[in-house]
């Protein structure tokens, strides 16, 4: 017999889920620590849309005339400025927080479109080199597995100050997921949470980081853009900084933005929301006329589609960048993989617990089993096939706007469909020429 | 056997400096180079690969011989920020001070330090041999997770903090040590070490006058009883 749940009223306060972190953390007595991004509802591109042309505004033909979705990255100092085809790379994530598979799978995908993919803490693994035509070298505060050969081999360097899942914060890999192969990579003990620093060890502040950009470039004989990224926070001063620290691109991460293992309370209540930080970076870059001419902005978190993508760069981003999404195309969680993320207790969609290495698809894992149930080729063609898919529909947008590049997309080409999205992204609410803020 | 001479007082700049340091305008693998009038630049002698000699006479700014592989550096002042940081290989010796961070995030070789050296000093090392002739700052070793560092004077607070696999001998006195440092059995397998590496960085004290810290290993996991140590 069913019971009747009709006269049962959810609080909206402590609906079920806080509930049952409650009874966790009583039970447990430590934090929940976890992968994926923010999950709460936070303004989004979504309260955002596009005024496609009209009569004072006149479209691109869909299938026949074109709309460029190049990006050169490092136009500053660089001699070697990276070339992108479209305007979406892979972001940092680690060999140890994904397997070796994972990790090929994403320069294969990405550089079937042209694109570029990131490293992550712990270094540079040869299935990511050898598989990504533009890799980018993370350089960060832990410097795990930092080697000035794979810095001397890279594409592009960024300094890494923080992420949007956790800024300030440092990352976590658990020891579960701690192979012998991490180990070594990392200079650590097997089955030991690895903590990653939260600053870097030889500098502190704008003044010093200018210098050690300096030594950057001197190590690799001045050749290639060094990015500076960092979590969505006071993002105006910290993109001014950057640029007088000497950056050639800056990265900023949204709040949503994923991350493979960190505190929920971290995750879900510090930085900023993605809308209001990409206008944030671009007011900066224009302030120091370096936008569009000087200085690339890149922007991520929570970027799902290539709606996303094209407001992105409507806001004033030159390139956007995914990681949970890239993940998802790669088979995370994936619905025939029910059972199995049943008998860890959730179901696809849900699945989160990217930090505990049992990763059903292969993906979060250190589990040779695991691991190698993802075929690094097959999942590739996935992740390829989805940046075409978010090209193809930005460019739609693009050419409904009258848009011959991406990169001509503006904000006057956006509404908002919320007071808070309005004044975050300072576009005009729906049918208003009222910007909260701005009078 | 004569030295090249880098003069930055004169035409070279920092960036002709380590271009020819650095072997990118010819090999430069067994030369010798005399550095003059650094005048604190920055990055100096930073990113060699080969095993070339270099002699810098003056004091240098911050990462001076910042991630080199195989080439000794001797730099006769002092030294800035993030003196050999990321060092893989070879030896970097200063004669004077060093500032903060010295041979920070260093994987291997070996820095000399004849003076102090300032707070955080081996800081995130990763395999790297360092040893200080003098006294070091506040957070020395801080995460260190491989490589031997050796304090003929004596430590600022916290020492040791958080370390991971590193060693510390310390002749003189810690005023703190950080979390998860203590001290260790100094055994006779430590001595000869220990004496072994005073000998390669010139410096004649016993290793019996030194005291060996590492880690207590009680802070790997994360653990509710551990909660008041975080």
């Amino acid at each position: 017999m069913t019971m009747d749940t009709s006269h049962l009223r959810e609080s909206a306060l402590f609906d079920r889920a806080t509930i049952h972190e409650i009874q966790r953390a009583a039970s447990e007595g430590i934090y929940r620590i976890r992968g994926f991004g923010a999950k709460r509802r936070v303004p989004h591109f979504d309260d955002l849309v596009f005024l496609g042309a009209s009569v004072s505004r006149y479209p691109l033909e869909g299938y026949r005339e074109a709309c460029g979705t190049d990006v050169t990255l490092g136009t500053r100092h660089a001699e070697k400025p990276l070339e992108i085809d479209i305007p979406i790379t892979i972001a940092g994530m680690s060999f140890g927080s994904l397997s070796a598979q994972a990790k090929e799978a994403l320069g294969r995908g990405a550089s079937a479109v042209g694109t570029s993919t990131t490293t992550g803490d712990g270094g540079m693994t040869q299935e990511e080199r050898g598989h990504s035509t533009k890799l980018v070298y993370q350089y960060l505060p832990s410097r795990y597995g930092m080697n000035p050969d794979d810095l001397r081999k890279a594409d592009a360097i960024e300094v890494v100050v923080g992420q949007g899942a956790k800024p300030g914060g440092g990352g976590m890999l658990l020891g579960h997921k701690i192979s012998d192969r991490v180990a070594e990579m990392r200079t650590l003990p097997k089955d030991i949470d690895q903590r990653s620093a939260c600053r870097h060890p030889d500098w502190t502040g704008p003044d010093d980081l200018e210098i050690k950009i300096r030594e950057l470039r001197e190590i690799t004989d001045w050749r290639v853009p060094i990015y500076v990224k960092v979590g969505a926070t006071r993002t105006y001063y910290d993109t001014m900084l950057a640029v007088k620290s000497g950056a050639d691109v800056i990265v900023v991460d949204g709040m949503q933005g994923g991350t493979g293992a960190t505190q929920d309370c971290f995750i879900e209540h510090v930085g900023i929301p993605t809308l209001p930080a990409v206008r944030l970076a671009a007011e900066a870059l224009q302030e120091l006329n370096l936008h569009r001419t000087g200085v690339q902005l890149i922007v991520s978190g929570g970027i799902r589609s290539g709606a996303d993508v094209a407001k992105a760069i409507a806001l004033g981003a030159d390139a956007v960048s995914i990681g949970s999404a890239a993940l998802i195309a790669l088979g995370d969680n994936r619905p025939d993989l029910a059972e199995e993320y049943a008998k860890l207790g959730t179901a696809p969609g849900f699945y989160e617990d990217w930090q505990a290495g049992a990763d059903p698809a292969g993906i979060t894992t250190q589990d040779p089993e695991l691991a190698k149930r993802l075929d690094p080729e097959t999942a590739g063609k996935r992740l390829a096939n989805y940046l075409r898919v978010l090209t193809l529909e930005a460019q739609t947008l693009a050419r409904a706007c009258g848009k011959s590049h991406l990169h001509n997309l503006e904000p006057e080409d956006l509404q908002a469909l919320t007071i808070e999205a309005a004044a975050m992204a300072k576009v005009p609410l729906a049918g208003t020429d009222w910007i909260p803020g701005r009078l | 056997m004569s030295s090249d001479v880098i003069d930055l007082a004169g035409a070279a700049d920092v960036r002709a400096a380590n271009r020819r340091l650095q072997g990118r305008q010819g090999a430069v693998a067994g030369g010798r180079f005399e550095v003059l009038n650094p005048g604190g630049a920055h990055a100096l002698a930073a990113g060699l690969m080969d095993d070339v000699e270099v002699v810098i006479r003056g004091p240098v700014g911050y990462y001076c011989a910042g991630m080199n592989k195989n080439a000794t550096v001797r730099i006769e002042g002092a030294a800035g920020v993030g003196l050999a940081e990321n060092i893989m290989s070879g030896e970097v010796r200063v004669t004077g001070n060093a500032s903060q961070s010295a041979g920070a995030s260093g994987h291997g070789g070996l820095v000399v330090i004849e003076g102090d050296a300032a707070s955080r000093c081996g800081i995130s090392m990763k395999g790297v041999d360092i040893v200080v002739g003098g006294s070091v700052g506040h957070n020395s070793a801080f995460m260190a997770q491989a490589g031997r560092l050796v304090i003929c004077g004596d430590a600022e607070d916290g020492l040791g903090d958080s370390i991971y696999e590193a060693q510390i001998f310390l002749r003189g006195a810690a005023k703190g040590l950080g979390a998860d440092c203590v001290e260790k059995e100094m055994r006779p397998e430590h001595e000869v070490q220990l004496a072994e590496l005073l000998a390669r960085a010139g410096i004649d004290l016993p290793a019996s006058a030194f005291r060996r810290y590492g880690s207590a290993r009680s802070l790997y996991n994360f653990k509710v009883d551990n909660i008041g140590a975080y």
